[in-house]
């Protein structure tokens, strides 16, 4: 076992306080990335809370591990795990969206200090972490680059030119996450535009590939302990998460990809994860 | 005329050379056109410093980013049309946030004149023009490319760089300095100014010779930093001239003409511009006969200039 069944619930714990955070961030009124936010949050917990080698002190420490999120829309989780660490003052979570912020719709890096580069035009995260790992070959540096990408954004070709060029230089220093939601802005993705089967096209492109649930924090640790130990292939873990997991009337829910909440639905989601 | 000759390719890969052995920092990324690029003089002296990323353009884009935010000096190569059109959005994204990417446009203009149209570059300037934070360098000759690529290595930010494939006779003073954003008066006259980058300087040069026989005198400036124009500069350099005109390898919308006209906005000063006609270019056996069909020749600039004369 990767972590004990107390750091199991610390993490637990944490992941809840990111979904609070994610729900208040939004609040009402507003759209905000309810779904994807959501979905990734465990994964994000385990990497912040667990995982990763970072220093909220030194933003810019060389010897950090990166976290990139290719499917940027997701911004919120990471948001929140960034104030959580103090990375910027919690008050900010407030202004999310709102003019000159540092809560951009999509993280920029110049704005938010922890963010390591812009993301959200999808299908380019994955390609940005390959340079990322590639200068960390280069440097001969044991920095690991981690990178979230979606079952939906992964229609853009853009991923498919990075997995073949992560493979093809053995970038074994980089682990890319599938958020596998099941669903994309305008439904369900078998049913928009199908870009199943994952793990096999993954592996077929020549990277190492683990399927775990993404909700389940000690499949989460494990799977990225067991990442560290491959050698001259990039990772895939695919994770089956559910989009906006833990708030039942949102989950599974394409309506709330990018949606808004009403009064009484943002006071439900709020009291299901505070303490 | 008596003029030393030059391949800007060679030169720029001579030149990735020279500074990847000043600075480790130099990366360059590749999209299967090294040996066109020349980048492959880069890669056969620094391997581990070079990337072959495959005929994928907008990985090579993001990967460069990547690279730039892990503390690197990235080289991205195509050709022109294939280094802008295809990572369009991923060059966008760069310049969002200042990356210190460098992308080089190779066969620039209509100089790729054996390929045709899906392989000649007429608006890369236009759309790299468009997007905030760029700064667009067209180099006039061998000299100026590689004082260039030694400038966008030492500038902090995103860089398009366009240059030309075949070879073209050195215009610029070997002794000046380049700076980044300063036009240079390449030839001096009072008539006329002439506003021209990459081979057509040497172009308006020729007719602003032939000119002379006839007592125009024409002053050719070579605007090689096409964003961010300096406008004072452009201003000042169509001081107390009768008449500006544009030359440019490069559609008449969004490059040059555009340019000069917008910094010239409110003076009274007859203009005409020498451009490729907002048309797309085809194969040709010959880079002349293919440029004097898309009406870019001295002849061209002559009759440009005797009409802003009126």
């Amino acid at each position: 076992m990767s972590v004990s069944a107390e750091q199991i619930a610390e993490l637990q714990k944490a992941a809840k306080k990111l979904r609070f955070d994610i729900v208040n961030m939004i609040g009402t009124g507003k759209p905000g990335h309810l779904g994807g936010s959501c979905s990734i949050a465990d994964i994000v917990a385990v990497l912040y809370f667990h995982k990763m080698r970072h220093d909220p002190q030194n933003p810019k420490w060389p010897d950090r591990d990166r976290f990139l999120l290719s499917k940027g829309h997701a911004a919120l989780a990471q948001y929140a795990a960034l104030a959580e660490w103090g990375y910027f003052p919690k008050e900010e979570l407030g202004t999310l969206k709102e003019l000159g912020t540092i809560l951009q719709g999509h993280p920029e890096m110049r704005r938010m200090p922890g963010i390591e580069a812009y993301t959200g035009s999808l299908g380019q995260g994955l390609s940005v972490a390959c340079g990322m790992a590639m200068a960390g070959k280069i440097d001969k540096k044991d920095y690991r680059v981690y990178c979230i990408v979606g079952d939906g954004e992964i229609a853009e070709g853009q991923i498919w030119e990075a997995s073949l060029a992560a493979a093809f230089y053995k970038l074994d220093n980089l682990v890319a996450i599938l958020d596998k939601n099941l669903v994309q802005a305008t439904g369900s993705i078998v049913q928009r535009y199908d870009t199943n089967p994952h793990a096999e096209k993954w592996r077929g492109f020549g990277w190492h590939v683990m399927e775990i649930d993404g909700h389940d924090i000690g499949q989460i640790a494990e799977a990225l302990d067991e990442a560290d130990q491959v050698k001259g292939q990039p990772v895939m873990i695919v994770a089956h998460t559910i989009k906006s997991k833990g708030v039942p009337f949102a989950e599974g829910k394409a309506d709330f990809h990018h949606g808004i909440m009403t009064q009484e639905q943002y006071e439900v989601a709020r009291r299901l994860f505070e303490d | 005329m008596q003029m030393n000759t030059q391949n800007c390719r060679t030169v720029y890969g001579e030149t990735l050379v020279e500074l990847g052995r000043q600075d480790e920092r130099i990366v360059v990324l590749e999209a299967d056109l090294s040996k066109t690029t020349m980048t492959k003089l880069f890669e056969q002296e620094f391997p581990e410093r070079f990337f072959e990323v495959g005929i994928g353009e907008q990985n090579m884009i993001s990967t460069a980013a990547g690279l730039a935010l892990s503390g690197k000096i990235a080289f991205a190569n195509s050709f022109a049309v294939f280094a802008t059109g295809r990572p369009y959005d991923q060059i966008r994204v760069s310049c969002i946030g200042k990356l210190n990417v460098k992308i080089v446009g190779s066969s620039c203009g209509l100089s790729d004149f054996g390929d045709g149209a899906t392989h000649q570059s007429i608006e890369d300037v236009a759309i790299m023009r468009a997007i905030p934070n760029m700064t667009i360098l067209s180099p006039a000759d061998g000299i100026e490319t590689k004082k260039m690529t030694r400038a966008a290595a030492a500038y902090d930010g995103p860089i398009y760089m366009r240059i030309l494939r075949n070879p073209v006779p050195d215009v610029t003073d070997e002794n000046q300095e380049f700076e980044i954003g300063r036009p240079t008066v390449i030839r001096q006259g009072t008539d006329v100014v002439v506003f021209a980058h990459g081979y057509m300087v040497y172009k308006s040069l020729k007719a602003a010779e032939a000119l002379e026989n006839g007592g125009v005198s024409v002053r050719v400036v070579n605007v090689s930093t096409l964003k961010p124009i300096d406008e004072e500069a452009i201003r000042k350099l169509a001081g107390g001239v009768k008449g500006v005109v544009t030359v440019e390898e490069h559609t008449i919308i969004g490059g040059l003409a555009s340019a000069v006209a917008f910094a010239l906005r409110g003076q009274a000063l007859p203009m005409e511009a020498v451009a490729v006609q907002d048309c797309f270019g085809q194969s040709s056996l010959d880079y002349e006969q293919l440029l004097a069909h898309y009406g870019l020749t001295d002849a061209a600039v002559v009759d440009a200039v005797k009409k802003v004369l009126g």
